[in-house]
């Protein structure tokens, strides 16, 4: 107990020891302030159910997702064995569902790994070099965020082909845009300050100066936008998957599911309804944390 | 006398110089933004799997046939020659034929944009006229239910997969309560009864004073429109919510509440005059977005609009039929940007 106290107090301190302390310090403050939003949390507990569940689907799921049996189609919600009936093909609709939260987190992992990467890989050489080559970069930069997103990722797997992988690729190529902008405004900032011209005057090269001192302070800014953009990347891939060129049959992908329910939608409800409802949750989880995540970073922006 | 004219059209040409040069800027980057919107439809059509050629003169063809289309299509030729004529079609509205029925594709664009337009016009005036009072109200009775309302419909907005929404509207108020039209149009009973002019049936009816299919067509658009509304609601009452906020904290607000001024002249009068271009722009870019969201809400509903056209013609791997509809769109969304940036220069005198 007192173990934990001290560790409390040690967090909470004004005068920290060590750069790491400080760091720690402040990231403990931060979840703090974050523990305090009940609809932030509440997104929390969500996505953490989420990865567990993702985790552990062999161990959840009632049934095999990709074992048909026609004997048994369409039997509604709450039938024995099946609290979410099954589809067109007999399959369990629950056992989809836990599946198919793998491709989900896939997807929205994949998607916000490379999209903020070269958006910051973009943005900071932009902003870092300056001259021609911000005028370059900056302008394909507007020619992609000026096109229509949606269209765009359209034309991108009509290129492409049809799969995850590819629905990863186009999603990511029509989402980097803004991170580079934002990326770019901040190393403006950053690279006019002391610390910056003293790291150069000891000889830093301009590829040291940008990963090791101008990315660590684009991060924090660049997770509160790609937390935001979650939700916008999980109803993107399953509006692709929807469309029929994200994830293939008989891959449990819940646009996909969604897309097959759809069919016989008016006699048998349940079999689109509940894959909705899967990704509404998640989404709706992403959008509170996200906005609980920009009042702890940004207090400004959150109290409009 | 006429000096004093002299310096004075002298003073309106100054005042008149940033902004015409601003408006110059933005025309021009414009431009550079559309040739790159170009180039990357050149080059998507260039990397795709599918060759040009077979798909015109099909598996049989004999070599010296293969050889005399490969010609007519200009694939000899380097690829920045290609780029030019591709230009060049594209700028005189040729955006090849159809692989699928071959007709123009630009024919089939110009006879389904108009059920997109319709669509997406109806939804942005749904959203505009519930979303402007909402977002009013949630600022001005900050932290009230009413607030807490608008919040939550807006979140559930950004959260709610579109297509899916779409879908249980359907299965609702068609299937279940039989309140509105299915999917489609026109029922079959009313379908070419009306003389096509502008291609929007509401109005085409409504001029030929045929009102039984007027009733019909709406009942058919009026769930879209709604879902289209609805997400547009979502993002403009959030926008008016916070452009409101930051007017009535301005000192003016105080100034003319303490003049005795009624609390309706207060917000209507003064600070919603002061949102009205930040709001006009917003309005244009939701627009935008509905053009393009429309693609998976046309699906649903089988509206034979562009997005079921460039989708459509996607599962059939008809390339020159999506890269048409996706240059129109992007267009389309090209100058609506460029519209509400215009606006914004133009009228709001905090941007000089």
């Amino acid at each position: 107990m007192s173990e934990t106290l001290t560790l409390r107090q040690w967090l909470l301190t004004d005068e920290p020891t060590s750069r790491r302390h400080a760091r720690l310090a402040s990231l403990y403050k931060g979840w703090l302030t974050l523990r305090g939003n009940t609809m932030a949390m509440f997104g929390l507990g969500i996505l953490v159910a989420l990865v567990l569940m993702a985790l552990f689907a062999p161990f959840l799921a009632p049934h095999d997702p990709y074992v048909q049996n026609l004997g048994n189609r369409l039997q509604p919600l709450g039938s024995p064995g099946h609290p979410f009936g099954t589809d067109s093909l007999g399959r369990d609709i629950l056992s989809r569902l836990i599946y198919g939260s793998r491709i989900t987190l896939y997807i929205v992992t994949l998607v916000a790994l490379i999209a903020p990467l070269a958006g910051l890989l973009v943005g900071t050489v932009a902003g870092y070099v300056g001259g021609w080559v911000d005028v370059v970069l900056m302008r394909i930069t507007d020619i992609f965020l000026a096109f229509p997103r949606l269209v765009l990722a359209l034309a991108f797997v009509a290129a492409l082909g049809a799969g995850i992988e590819n629905a990863v690729l186009a999603i990511s190529l029509t989402a980097w845009p803004p991170y580079a902008r934002m990326a770019r405004a901040e190393t403006l900032t950053i690279r006019a300050s002391d610390y910056i011209s003293a790291v150069r005057l000891q000889g830093a090269s301009p590829v040291r100066i940008i990963t090791r001192h101008i990315w660590p302070l684009c991060i924090s800014s660049l997770i509160v936008r790609v937390t935001l953009d979650m939700a916008g990347i999980i109803l993107a891939a399953a509006g692709l998957g929807f469309l029929g060129l994200g994830a293939q049959p008989p891959s449990p992908e819940w646009g996909a599911m969604i897309s097959e329910g759809r069919r016989f939608i008016l006699d048998y409800w349940w079999v689109a309804t509940m894959p909705g409802l899967a990704i509404f949750t998640v989404s709706l989880a992403f959008n509170l944390l996200g906005d609980g995540l920009r009042d702890v970073l940004d207090p400004k922006e959150g109290s409009q | 006398m006429a000096l004093s004219e002299n310096t004075r059209e002298r003073r309106v040409r100054a005042s008149l110089a940033p902004w015409l040069k601003g408006v110059l800027v933005a025309l021009g980057s414009v431009s550079i933004t559309m040739l790159g919107l170009l180039l990357i439809t050149f080059i998507i059509g260039r990397v795709m799997p599918i060759d040009p050629v077979l798909a015109i003169v099909g598996e049989r063809a004999s070599q010296t046939t293969y050889d005399a289309v490969y010609e007519q299509l200009g694939l000899d030729k380097p690829l920045l020659v290609q780029f030019l004529y591709y230009l060049w079609d594209v700028l005189h509205g040729d955006f090849g034929m159809s692989l699928l029925n071959a007709r123009p594709v630009s024919e089939d664009i110009k006879r389904v944009f108009p059920a997109t337009l319709e669509l997406a016009t109806l939804g942005t005036l749904i959203g505009v006229l519930l979303g402007v009072p909402l977002g009013v109200i949630a600022a001005v009775r900050r932290g009230s239910w009413i607030d807490q309302i608008a919040r939550v419909v807006a979140l559930v907005g950004y959260s709610m997969p579109i297509f899916w929404l779409g879908l249980m509207g359907l299965l609702i108020f068609y299937g279940v309560l039989g309140w509105v039209g299915g999917p489609g149009r026109l029922d079959i009973f009313y379908q070419d009864i009306v003389p096509t002019r502008t291609g929007m049936i509401l109005i085409d009816s409504a001029i030929a004073g045929e009102w039984g299919v007027f009733r019909n067509a709406f009942s058919h658009i009026i769930l879209p429109a709604t879902l289209l509304g609805y997400y547009s609601l979502a993002y403009i009452s959030r926008m008016t919510r916070s452009f409101m906020l930051e007017q009535m904290s301005a000192e003016y607000i105080t100034t003319a509440r303490v003049k005795g001024m009624s609390e309706r002249q207060v917000i209507w009068g003064h600070a919603f005059r002061n949102i009205r271009v930040q709001l006009i722009t917003v309005i244009a870019l939701s627009y935008a977005n509905l053009l393009e969201g429309s693609v998976l809400t046309e699906i649903i509903f089988s509206w034979p609009g562009i997005g079921s056209y460039i989708t459509t013609a996607l599962l059939s791997a008809d390339m020159n039929a999506v890269l048409g509809g996706t240059v129109v769109v992007g267009l389309i969304f090209i100058c609506l940007n460029l519209f509400s940036d215009l606006l914004y220069r133009v009228f709001d005198p905090r941007s000089k």
